[in-house]
């Protein structure tokens, strides 16, 4: 019970936030239909309620109500624990999102040298006072996520949000059937794959940031008025590519292609099962916007109009005005470009996405040790970037196999 | 057996500018397409409440004609039951009432589900007698019900010509010369 009291804004927003991202998910495959629907000249659901808003309801009704099948040949605990893995990984990324105003965290002083002189002594207590004071108001203000002050933030994200490949894996594989091993072992190699572009972009941000909190990230650029974006588009566009692939979406939606894998890792799967995984790509979709408007558009910051001085309300829209520009942005570019071949796709990451984020990581770190301004990674990320595409131009053209003696 | 070599040719991919190698001016003309068509007008027609304009020669529900005096205009000559590849036409012939002609058709019934909307029997009838109309969307609860006879198809017609939809193919005005008077 005083454990309730004690941390009741603490749990209501959990309560919320798990709702409204529930909600939210259900909400989107209502928006995924309605916008390609608009894509393609038609004009989508709108038979159920008003605009067909209620298709939401309609359709959780439908996955809540079918018939559970658990196929005969499938490794039961593994088929039910699959979805499981996919959901749980997916909602527990969202613990460490601020997803409205959230102040920054106060920074603790060093701690004391043994050999420190007095003077030293007397302003780390003083520093030490004021860090204390800072973290008390700190602790009594609401902030908008459910953890605050996690200070490896970024990392707690993408460690958990790797784990969510043992969802998709396990499924292909417990699930017994050809197709859904294929899209299994598709998605694991996909996903360990732009794992490294996805990480090696962001160390730019977190270098520049000095910090790994979220909280930190958007401060910093709150501060400055200039969003990471500015900086570092190269590092944007190869995070946005790397998410769009970590999270199973066109044009790298290998894992579950229906041409090919009959749906890939989620064949066998069907009502609720099949729902959760959903779910799970949903959430996984609305966490890697989050992410992108916060390392790279400034979280809640809009230069001049909303300032950190700017009440929590208009702090709140603005920040979901921005991440529902990236989901719309992620599906449009669902129904615009289709779906990369396995060999493309293994060679856009290896061959021009990580070793152009390992240049732009140099770039930050001469930047950074040459304390020059940052506005040099601008050039050197359109460089690298009209750079990349003269030399993959140069590449051998195709040339005819010599003729070979087996008939 | 194997393809001769001459059978074989060889196509390599199209040579890329660095535009397209870039992928990133080509990813956003696309995004440009869709984005175009997602305000552009829509071509949905929401069917219940829209009815489609059907062309007025579209083969759908048949109908028999009435003429001038509201008489059933067939004259029972078997000429579409014949003509008909489906066989889904029954008629019944008795000597005719009227004087403009010998027959009639007593019974006269086409089984809708039989029926595969071929147009011939129009083609054959040689007073323009019976007709398919612009009605597509024929619904019933049993098989029996989809058997229109003699009544129905006149009703048909009734509904059609109400409905100002007559089909282009009606040369109505005089019946045809198996209907002259006997002399």
């Amino acid at each position: 019970m005083d454990f309730i009291y004690a941390n009741w804004p603490v749990l209501l927003t959990i309560l919320v936030v798990f709702g409204a991202l529930q909600g939210t998910c259900g909400f989107l495959v209502y928006v995924e239909r309605k916008v390609c629907a608009y894509m393609q000249d038609r004009i989508g659901p709108n038979r159920v309620g008003p605009f067909g808003l209620l298709q939401v309801l309609a359709d959780g009704l439908k996955f809540l109500l079918k018939e559970d099948i658990i196929p005969s040949h499938v490794d039961k605990v593994l088929f039910i624990l699959a979805p499981c893995i996919a959901i749980t990984t997916a909602m527990l990324a969202f613990a460490v999102v601020p997803f409205g105003a959230a102040e920054m965290p106060p920074q603790a002083p060093l701690p004391l040298n043994a050999l420190a002189s007095p003077q030293e002594a007397d302003a780390y207590k003083s520093a030490m006072a004021t860090y204390t004071s800072q973290m008390t108001t700190y602790q009594g203000n609401y902030q908008f996520m459910i953890a605050k002050n996690v200070d490896i933030g970024i990392l707690f994200i993408f460690a958990v949000s790797s784990l969510a490949v043992y969802g998709i894996i396990l499924g292909g594989w417990s699930a017994n059937s050809k197709y859904s091993i294929l899209g299994g072992l598709r998605s694991s190699a996909q996903i360990i794959s732009y794992e490294i572009p996805l990480g090696l972009s962001i160390l730019g941000i977190v270098m520049l940031t000095g910090s790994l909190n979220l909280e930190w990230i958007i401060g910093r650029q709150a501060e400055t008025g200039v969003w990471n974006f500015a900086y570092q588009p190269l590092a944007f566009i190869i995070f946005m590519t790397a998410s769009f692939a970590e999270c199973n979406r066109l044009p790298f939606d290998l894992p579950e292609c229906e041409q090919e894998l009959v749906g890939g890792y989620h064949t066998e799967y069907n009502a609720m099962k099949l729902a959760l995984f959903f779910i799970g790509e949903y959430c996984h979709m609305i966490t890697t916007s989050f992410l992108m408007v916060i390392l790279f558009f400034g979280g809640w910051h809009l230069p001049y109009l909303v300032t950190p001085e700017s009440g929590w309300l208009i702090k709140l829209i603005v920040f979901a005005g921005k991440v529902t520009f990236f989901i719309l942005f992620y599906m449009a570019i669902r129904w615009t470009l289709p779906r990369f071949r396995f060999d493309q796709l293994m060679a856009l990451a290896w061959k021009v996405l990580i070793p152009l984020a390992l240049i732009n990581l140099v770039a930050v770190m001469v930047v950074m040790h040459l304390k020059l301004s940052p506005w040099l990674l601008l050039p050197v990320s359109l460089i690298a970037l009209v750079g990349a595409g003269t030399m993959t131009a140069a590449e051998p053209e195709y040339r005819k196999p010599s003729p070979t003696t087996t008939v | 057996m194997p393809i001769a070599e001459k059978d074989v040719r060889w196509v390599s991919p199209t040579k890329l500018s660095l535009m397209d190698r870039l992928y990133l001016p080509s990813i956003f003309s696309g995004l440009g397409t869709t984005m175009k068509h997602a305000f552009s007008k829509k071509v949905t027609q929401q069917f219940p409440e829209e009815r489609p304009q059907l062309p007025q020669h579209y083969r759908g529900v048949h109908r028999l004609n009435r003429d001038e005096e509201g008489r059933v205009k067939c004259v029972a000559c078997y000429m579409c039951s014949t003509a008909c590849p489906a066989r889904c036409i029954d008629i019944v012939a008795a000597p005719s009432p009227w004087k403009d002609r010998e027959k009639y058709p007593e019974i006269f019934v086409i089984d809708e589900l039989r029926c595969i909307y071929c147009g011939m029997c129009e083609q054959a009838c040689p007073c323009d007698a019976i007709e398919l109309t612009t009605l597509f969307d024929l619904t019933g609860l049993s098989r029996e019900e989809m058997m229109f006879d003699k009544e129905k198809l006149l009703s048909v017609f009734d509904q059609t010509v109400k409905d100002g939809t007559d089909p282009v193919r009606t040369t109505s005005g005089k019946l045809s010369v198996a209907s002259e008077p006997k002399v």
